[in-house]
């Protein structure tokens, strides 16, 4: 055994019976030979590890990482070949034609990139800090059985589908020539808002198109992303806030030096994944909010309106592109190409924060 | 001794039972409000008179929505995907993420990053749809034409999902497992015997997060079955039934809307309510089972590696 072994390493000798190390080039052949072996020997030891992993990767390639070859036609002409790999490379032409060069198609891409950023700006300044001030409220109910029922209330929408949820927005703000429209439309009629734009339906106003698209991003999450601050509430012990007490510390001064510094980590990290999705904001809610309406006035005139121009995002406009198989699929394709890359840049760069600040990383 | 409450904390205490009374009824008074209107009279409904109770109650929408037998074949498909769908997505996942939780995986951070990389970094809409229509391209030369199928085996990918089925698999302790392996257990042993039973209440949540989903699923499924009417799911019919009687949401009264009225006793935004009664119904009723698992899965969403 041990022969065998010096065998595989050591030089042999006949003249002096004897073993003796070979030149350095050898030696390391020679592992690098077995390691070789070894690794072969680890694979074919745990095969059915690696047949195990054989469904997930094959679907991953084929629908998720098949697309992003697919993406890569925004670097290539369109109009040659319908598969990617025929078309040929014209560089950032399509970049320059959606930025600077093509009249019409980049008044639309900067709108729907500038409304893009709009849109997650807005979802990250109200979406943010509704769910902690929920979660501290709930922290206040001091009823076990009034604060379940009023969790499982908040909850409930994030269940809900886009279809159904945009389905209730669109009827609760629906619009009518006759004075009849949407019950949420006549409660913010009497707060002042405009009857003509709540007669042809706030959803497709301009004007109120960001602020009900805001409401509608709370009304569906805030009460779902609130239980990740309530646990962090919850779990504050009892004796800090009876030593804050002893202390003579008011309700606020509480909230001051026990609440808010012992669920900070929590918000920073929830903050830095909140900027990390950023610009993944949801197409399909927007795709089924846009829209236009014309209603009949009482002077028999027509009025149109269309939230169009705020609603339009990368992701919805690049849906408009999708049907074309010409140039213009490859306007939406670099359209999303750029998106996706800052998205991209948005994880990685939080990550990398959240890993220096706070010694957690997220993926 | 009971503490004297002070100004500050009793206006605090106020502001915040007013703040969470009024943001919980928020939330549930659009559904009380489909209810109602599911079961008002046309009248009632056409003129808006519906405010929180139903008036003039009537039930002729909601039994015309419980005739209507392309609604229910829609509701079956909706129930075909959500099964198939939630199987095939936990299928690949467990055996994925069980291999993935193992050390002597070879390249495990390089799987690892295969897999978290499409969670950073998605490939967008049009390459997408293209891709769906090759998939469904291929799927019918091989004589599977339903579009169902399709949506059942190429959409509905979550990297995060498998990511909390990784992380529950390292959970398991290995001492548990080597035991298994001296009695003789082979790998798909020890993975259906020790690591499914000992994280099933994981398993669980991925699997409702899968069957949520799908069951919610619409923008792909429309998008890739087009006019394949026969197989669309739910969401898809609601969709086209608001986008082909636009006169329900857009109040332009028109002669065919008209028309409809004096032709039918309910007016189609009560038959829109009743659909939207039936859609969410399977929800409400599993809802109160399955909350607890979601907080739970929140909570279990510190993702590290």
């Amino acid at each position: 055994m041990f022969k065998q072994k010096c065998d595989d390493f050591l030089v042999y000798d006949e003249a002096t019976d004897s073993y003796s190390m070979p030149a350095d080039q050898q030696v390391r052949d020679t592992v690098e030979k077995n390691k070789w072996k070894d690794t072969l020997f680890t694979i074919l030891k745990d095969w059915r590890l690696y047949i195990m992993l054989v469904p997930m990767i094959v679907v991953y390639v084929l629908w998720r990482y098949m697309p992003m070859y697919e993406l890569l036609g925004c670097f290539k002409n369109p109009s040659i070949a319908d598969s990617v790999s025929d078309q040929y490379w014209v560089g950032l032409r399509y970049f320059y034609d959606i930025m600077f060069g093509d009249a019409e198609y980049s008044v639309e891409f900067w709108l729907a990139f500038r409304n893009t950023f709009v849109t997650a700006f807005y979802g990250l300044l109200f979406g943010f800090p509704v769910p902690i001030i929920l979660a501290l409220f709930f922290n206040e109910v001091r009823s076990n059985v009034a604060r379940n029922i009023m969790q499982v209330c908040v909850y409930l929408p994030k269940f809900l589908s886009t279809v159904i949820v945009t389905t209730l927005a669109l009827v609760l703000f629906k619009g009518s020539s006759s004075g009849d429209y949407g019950v949420v439309s006549k409660l913010l009629v009497w707060f002042g808002v405009d009857e003509t734009l709540a007669k042809a339906g706030l959803v497709y106003t301009t004007q109120y198109y960001r602020g009900l698209y805001v409401v509608l991003d709370l009304w569906e999450h805030a009460g779902y992303d609130s239980i990740v601050f309530f646990a962090a509430v919850i779990a504050i012990s009892p004796t800090s806030y009876e030593a804050a007490q002893i202390d003579g510390a008011g309700k606020m001064q509480q909230m001051r030096y026990v609440v808010i510094p012992s669920i900070l980590s929590t918000v920073v990290i929830m903050l830095i994944m909140k900027i990390g999705s950023l610009l993944s904001v949801g197409y399909e809610k927007i795709y089924l909010l846009m829209g236009s309406n014309t209603i009949a006035l009482e002077d028999g005139s027509y009025y149109t309106t269309s939230n169009y121009e705020a609603a339009n995002t990368v992701s919805t406009w690049a849906n408009q592109l999708s049907d074309y198989s010409d140039y213009r699929q490859a306007y939406g394709k670099a359209a999303e190409m750029l998106n996706n890359l800052i998205g991209m840049i948005l994880v990685i760069g939080s990550n990398a924060i959240a890993k220096r600040a706070t010694d957690v990383s997220l993926y | 001794m009971k503490r004297k409450m002070e100004t500050s904390e009793l206006i605090f205490k106020i502001v915040a039972y007013f703040f969470l009374i009024v943001f919980s009824l928020m939330c549930i008074y659009p559904l009380i409000y489909a209810l109602s209107s599911a079961f008002s009279s046309q009248t009632a409904v056409e003129s808006g008179q519906v405010v929180l109770w139903p008036v003039g109650l009537d039930g002729t929408a909601f039994l015309s929505v419980l005739q209507d037998n392309t609604f229910w074949i829609a509701y079956a498909n909706t129930l075909f995907v959500t099964f198939f769908g939630t199987v095939w997505s936990l299928f690949y996942s467990i055996l994925g993420a069980y291999a993935l939780s193992k050390k002597r995986l070879l390249g495990r951070r390089g799987w690892n990053f295969f897999l978290v990389f499409t969670m950073w970094f998605s490939a967008g809409i049009i390459p997408q749809y293209l891709n769906y229509m090759d998939t469904a391209a291929i799927f019918s030369n091989i004589g599977i034409n339903d579009m169902k199928w399709t949506v059942v085996i190429a959409m509905g990918m979550n990297a995060q999902n498998i990511i909390l089925l990784r992380n529950a698999f390292e959970g398991v302790p290995s001492e548990i497992e080597e035991a298994a392996r001296i009695d003789g257990a082979t790998e798909m042993q020890v993975l259906s015997k020790v690591y499914i039973p000992m994280s099933n209440s994981t398993i669980a949540t991925v699997a409702l997060f899968f069957g949520i989903s799908r069951w919610n699923g619409y923008f792909w499924s429309m998008k890739v079955m087009g006019s394949q009417k026969y197989s669309w799911p739910v969401q898809v019919y609601i969709r086209d039934f608001i986008t082909n009687s636009t006169q329900l949401t857009n109040g332009c009264d028109d002669e065919t809307y008209q028309v409809y009225l004096q032709t039918h006793d309910y007016s189609p935004l009560s038959v829109l309510y009743s659909m939207v009664v039936c859609a969410v119904i399977p929800i409400l009723c599993i809802y109160p089972f399955i909350s607890k698992y979601f907080a739970k899965g929140v909570n279990m969403g510190g993702v590290k590696e």
